[in-house]
C-alpha cells in the first residue's frame, strides 16, 4: 500500500509535531510517522521547567499531548508505524518505507530524535524490569525506602535522581567524571538534597543479580579499584544515540556518531530532505530547540515545494 | 467488542488465575507515561484477540499486592497468565505490530 502526501515527517517529538503544525497550517498535505509515543523523549520527564510559557512547569507527557492536539487540529495526519528504510533517489518523489506500508512525498522532514544508551555491562539485560530501569518517573515508586543508583551526570541523570529521592532512602549518583554536566540549577538541588550521594570518577562494570538487582561492581577510573555497591535498583542515564539506523546505507550523509548534518535552514545535502531536533549533529537536545528547528524545517520544506520547477 | 477488564487484588484470582482463556494483565500506574500509551493499543488488541486471549489491567498504585507477588518493579509490565501461572511477559512500551509479535510468541 502506498500513500502520497506533500510532506512526510518522521518522528512525533517536539521537532516533528512542530513541523507538522507548521506544514499543515501552510495547507500542505502531511503525514507524521511515530513508532512509539507522541511527545517522544519528553513524555518520560516528570516536570519540564525550561519550556517557555509554563512558569509553573509542565509534565512532559502533558506537553507532548498538547503539541499533538495542536498539530493535528490543522489537518496533520498521523500514523503509528516504524520506519524501516528510505529511498531518496527521485528528487520529486521521496519514499519512506515502514512496517505499515510506504509513504511518498515531495519533501521529507526527519525528526526521529534519539534513544537512550545502555551501559552494555553484564547483568543489564537479564535484570531489566528486575531493578534495572531507564525511567525513574515510571518505576521509582517500586523502590520505596530502598537504596538505588543513578548512572550518569547530565541533566537527565540528576533530574531523575531528584525524582527518586522522593521514594528511595538513598540515591547514589555514579559518574565517570569528577563533576556533573547537569545545569547549575539541577546541581544546586542535588548537592542540597540529604538523600543524594556521589561516586565520582566511577563507572559501572557489572550489575549483580541473579533474580533481582542486589548490587553493582563499580570501578574507579583513576585508581582502577573495584568496589561492590549494594543497591536494589539502578537507573541508567548515560546519554543518547540518534535513531538513524535506517539511514546508514548512505541515503544521507551522517557524522561518525550517526547524526544528520544540516545547514541553517535544517536542509540536508539531499534537496527536499530536512532534519530537526536531537537527530541533528550539534543538537543541544532541548525540547524548545527541537520545536524551533521543527518550525524552521517546515518553513524550508514549504519553500522547497513552492520553488520546485 | 471485547474490552479490557479492570481488575483489583480482590478479583485477581477469579478473573485472571481461574479464567478459561489465557489472560494478559497490564500492570500500570497513573504516573507512568508509557502506560498511558499502551492502554489504547491493548483496547484494540482485546477485540483482535477475542476468544484467544483476554485483556485486563490493574492499577499497581491502588492495588499493589499482585504487583509485589509477581515481582514487578517496572511498568508497564504485561504479564500473560495461562492456567493460573505466568507464562510470559512484555516489558515497557512496544508499538502495536511488535507487541502483537511478542504476544503471539507467548501464546503460541
Amino acid at each position: 500500500m502506498e500513500q502520497s502526501f506533500e510532506v512526510v515527517i518522521i518522528g512525533g517529538g517536539p521537532a516533528g509535531l512542530t513541523a507538522g503544525l507548521y506544514v499543515s497550517r501552510a495547507r500542505l498535505s502531511a503525514v507524521l510517522i511515530e513508532k512509539a509515543i507522541f511527545g517522544g523523549q519528553i513524555t518520560n520527564t516528570e516536570r519540564i521547567e525550561n519550556y517557555p510559557g509554563f512558569p509553573e512547569g509542565i509534565s512532559g507527557f502533558d506537553l507532548g499531548q498538547l503539541m499533538y492536539e495542536q498539530a493535528t487540529k490543522y489537518g496533520l495526519e498521523t500514523v503509528a508505524a516504524e520506519v524501516t528504510g528510505v529511498d531518496l533517489s527521485d528528487r520529486d518523489r521521496k519514499v519512506v518505507r515502514t512496517d505499515q506500508g510506504d509513504y511518498m512525498a515531495g519533501a521529507l522532514i526527519i525528526a526521529g530524535g534519539a534513544q537512550y544508551n545502555k551501559l552494555n555491562v553484564p547483568g543489564e539485560e537479564g535484570l531489566l524490569g528486575k531493578g534495572v530501569s531507564y525511567c525513574a518517573t515510571c518505576d521509582g515508586a517500586f523502590f520505596r525506602d530502598q537504596v538505588v543508583a543513578v548512572v550518569g551526570g547530565g541533566d537527565s541523570a540528576v533530574e531523575e535522581a531528584l525524582v527518586l529521592t522522593r521514594f528511595a532512602s538513598k540515591v547514589i549518583v555514579i559518574h565517570r567524571r569528577d563533576e556533573l554536566r547537569a545545569s547549575k540549577l539541577h546541581q544546586e538541588r542535588a548537592f542540597a538534597n540529604p538523600k543524594m550521594e556521589f561516586l565520582w570518577d566511577s563507572v559501572v562494570e557489572a550489575i549483580v543479580g541473579p533474580d533481582r538487582v542486589q548490587g553493582l561492581v563499580v570501578r574507579n577510573v583513576k585508581t582502577n579499584q573495584k568496589t561492590d555497591v549494594a543497591v536494589s535498583g539502578v537507573f541508567v542515564y548515560v546519554g543518547l544515540h540518534p535513531q538513524t539506523d535506517y539511514l546508514k546505507g548512505g541515503a544521507i550523509p551522517l557524522d561518525e556518531d550517526g547524526r544528520i548534518l544540516t545547514g541553517q535552514g535544517m536542509e540536508t545535502e539531499i534537496p527536499g530532505v530536512f532534519a530537526a531536533g536531537d537527530i541533528r549533529k550539534n543538537s543541544p537536545r532541548q525540547a524548545i530547540v527541537a520545536a524551533g528547528e521543527g518550525a524552521t524545517a517546515a518553513i524550508s520544506a514549504e519553500r522547497f515545494l513552492l520553488e520546485r520547477p | 467488542m471485547a474490552e479490557v477488564l479492570t481488575v483489583d487484588d480482590g478479583s485477581f484470582e477469579e478473573s485472571i488465575l481461574k479464567a478459561d482463556v489465557p489472560m494478559l494483565v497490564d500492570f500500570w500506574a497513573p504516573w507512568c507515561a508509557p502506560c498511558k500509551a499502551v492502554a489504547p493499543i491493548l483496547g484494540e488488541l482485546a477485540s483482535e484477540y477475542e476468544g484467544k486471549l483476554g485483556f485486563a489491567r490493574i492499577n499497581v498504585d491502588e492495588q499493589p499486592a499482585n504487583a509485589s507477588k509477581y515481582g514487578i518493579t517496572a511498568i508497564p509490565t504485561l504479564l500473560v497468565f495461562k492456567g493460573g501461572q505466568p507464562v510470559g511477559q512484555v516489558l515497557g512500551f512496544r508499538p502495536k505490530a511488535q507487541l502483537k509479535k511478542a504476544i503471539d510468541e507467548i501464546i503460541g
